[in-house]
């Protein structure tokens, strides 16, 4: 098995000599097209590389090192996506930042004119938020209580099923049912409650999931110890089990918030969009960050377009603020796996 | 007991109403529902019908998926058999923070950068590869940045390869060790580890991990409305602009659907429901049968 081996100088010789090539031919063109340099260049490389191994070490490890260079590039093709739209929503969002951008709402601002800003949107998700967390966080607990520390047989092992199944209903259905059943069928209006509302049916498997995998973290013993001095199971949970999930809930719970906030779908149907400042979620249409972008992104002028990428930008900063900071919390938490 | 019937309680509701709020539509619905192409509810008389739309969020999914699976499989791999164990925890972390990036944020960089850097591999497609029925484009109409189906199902890849590539992470992981020990004991190399002990036993939870990912890309809408230049034309043309999905056209018609428009649009979501529902139910079998269950993205 061991045969004559590449070193690893060949290897980066072999995969230079194809990014050469690919720059070479590049030259053939007026311009420099990055483009086709990198995509020929990755080709290139992982052919010479292979075809070198095959020459010296032979088709099996060949296979091996073209199979392990194909996965690698993979890995870098799906991250450059996230690349690409947190850098370019930086660049061209980020610039226009103002303080009238954060202090003021839409109210009076035509698509063609600068100005006007994103209060009334951050105060819309504030709210919608707020209340779909507040909604959703006690129910997705009992849920996961349920399921983990009471669920026998077929009813429980149901209920986790249609759990996954419920993170798969499309969030413009979820906008669609709040529209059915609270906006047109109690006859309420469009609101930011309403919204609220379709963002917690969102919400609620993911909080469910989590907390179910956080309480079942708890060691047995803990259980035992509280089981053997006479406390009720009702209030080994509530004062043991929970508190000491109580990291992980957080985490869960910031992760969902995360998720929801970036959610625009449903609040199409039931928040509506508003330029005025409401500050009653209860009555009236309200705008939202998500909204936000969506409406001015679609108008023809360039001041419009600009505000689209700064509350894109906003948006992102929030989104990905909250999962940073819930993996930091994670870290600290007693209970993480490897 | 009640918490959990709940969950059931949400999704039975969720049919009820949709079912009841869409029954105006259908009395007033001139041609059939099912086989209609055009999507005009508040003319008098009214003709709408799901099958364009249906058509074309159909062809978008399944775009999408034929690009996203190879390469969520590789990043899989990657993170479970390649990238060194303490690096691989943070690299999955990485790839979640994919998911968490807002769709409306996908929409607006789909829309201002990617369809008119796409411009170049469409024409590329166009010219060369023509004869291809899914690239044919008789008329040139890519000569600018198409708003295709093609566009929007590059962001729809995007937007389903982390949900793929968690459940098939969490495939590769259920493989017994031993089994991978013994490969690599007889002498193979890694590829041949993979090949023979790690992807036999994961063909079912990534059959799973796929449709799930389907059911992902068939319910998306905002990114999908803003990506895709819309119409109601039915034809495997994937380059040219137009088209529309179920969900983008609940997006894009409701603000101004009149009487028959909203229940008509809360009929073709009630087809989205079922659909997703039917592919979602399936996939779950298949993931639970395969004893994979994605950890949720906290622990």
């Amino acid at each position: 098995m061991r045969g004559r081996r590449l070193s690893r100088n060949a290897v980066f010789g072999a995969g230079l000599s194809g990014v050469a090539l690919a720059g070479v031919l590049n030259l053939a063109y007026s311009t420099w097209r990055w483009a086709e340099f990198v995509v020929l260049g990755v080709v290139f490389a992982l052919a010479f590389i292979t075809a070198a191994s095959w020459a010296v070490e032979g088709r099996r490890k060949a296979v091996d090192r073209l199979v392990s260079n194909v996965v690698v590039s993979a890995f870098l093709v799906a991250l450059a996506p996230l690349a690409l739209v947190v850098y370019f929503t930086a660049v061209r969002g980020i610039p226009h930042f103002s303080a009238v951008f954060f202090t003021h709402s839409l109210a009076g601002v035509p698509p063609s004119e600068t100005g006007g800003g994103i209060a009334a949107a951050i105060q819309g998700t504030v709210e919608q938020v707020f209340l779909a967390t507040l909604i959703s966080v006690p129910i997705g607990l009992l849920v996961a209580v349920y399921v983990t520390e009471y669920g026998r047989g077929v009813f429980a092992r149901a209920i986790r099923f249609l759990v996954d199944v419920m993170t798969g209903i499309p969030s413009i259905v979820a906008g669609l049912f709040i529209y059915t059943f609270l906006v047109i069928g109690l006859h309420q209006g469009f609101s930011g409650f309403a919204g609220s509302l379709a963002l917690s049916i969102l919400m609620l498997p993911v909080v469910i999931r989590s907390a179910e995998e956080m309480i079942a973290l708890v060691p047995k013993a803990y259980r035992e110890a509280s089981y053997a001095l006479g406390v009720t199971r009702w209030r080994t949970i509530v004062s043991v089990v929970l508190p000491t999930a109580m990291g992980g809930l957080v985490t869960g719970v910031m992760l969902a918030v995360a998720r929801v906030t970036g959610e625009t779908a449903p609040l199409l149907l039931t928040a509506f969009d508003n330029n005025y400042l409401n500050a009653n979620p209860f009555k009236g249409q309200q705008s939202s960050l998500s909204l936000i972008v969506y409406t001015q992104a679609q108008q023809a002028y360039q001041p419009a377009i600009d505000r689209a990428w700064a509350a894109a930008a906003t948006l992102i900063l929030i989104v990905i603020g909250l999962y940073v900071v819930a993996r930091l919390l994670t870290r600290r938490s007693a209970f993480r796996h490897g | 007991m009640l918490a959990g019937a709940f969950v059931l309680l949400v999704l039975a509701a969720i049919a009820i109403f949709l079912v009841v709020r869409s029954l105006p539509a259908f009395s007033h619905d001139t041609k059939s529902f099912w086989t209609t192409f055009e999507w005009l509810p508040d003319n008098s008389p009214a003709v709408f019908g799901v099958a364009a739309l249906a058509f074309g969020t159909a062809l978008s999914a399944v775009l999408a998926l034929v690009m996203a699976f190879p390469v969520a499989v590789a990043v899989a791999l990657f993170i479970s058999d390649y990238a060194p164990r303490r690096l691989a925890r943070w690299l999955g972390y990485v790839t979640d923070l994919l998911a968490a990036v807002p769709s409306v944020v996908f929409g607006l960089w789909g829309l201002f950068w990617l369809v008119p850097h796409l411009t170049p591999l469409q024409h590329w497609l166009a010219d060369n590869l023509g004869f291809i029925p899914l690239f044919a484009d008789s008329k040139s109409v890519t000569a600018n940045a198409s708003r295709s189906i093609f566009a929007a199902s590059v962001v729809l890849a995007i937007m389903v390869l982390p949900i793929i590539s968690a459940i098939a992470r969490e495939v590769f992981r259920q493989v017994d060790p031993a089994l991978k020990e013994a490969a690599l004991g007889l002498g193979s190399t890694r590829w041949e580890m993979i090949r023979t002990a790690v992807i036999p036993p994961s063909k079912g939870g990534l059959a799973g991990a796929t449709i799930l990912g389907l059911g992902r890309a068939l319910g998306e809408t905002i990114a999908v409305a803003l990506v895709l230049g819309s119409s109601y034309a039915v034809n495997f043309k994937v380059l040219i602009p137009g088209k529309n999905t179920i969900a983008a056209n609940i997006a894009t018609q409701f603000g101004e659907a009149g009487r028959i428009g909203r229940p008509a649009l809360i009929a073709s979501g009630l087809v989205l429901f079922a659909m997703t529902m039917a592919v979602t139910l399936l996939a779950r079998w298949i993931i639970y049968r395969a004893g994979a269950v994605e950890r949720s993205a906290v622990a």
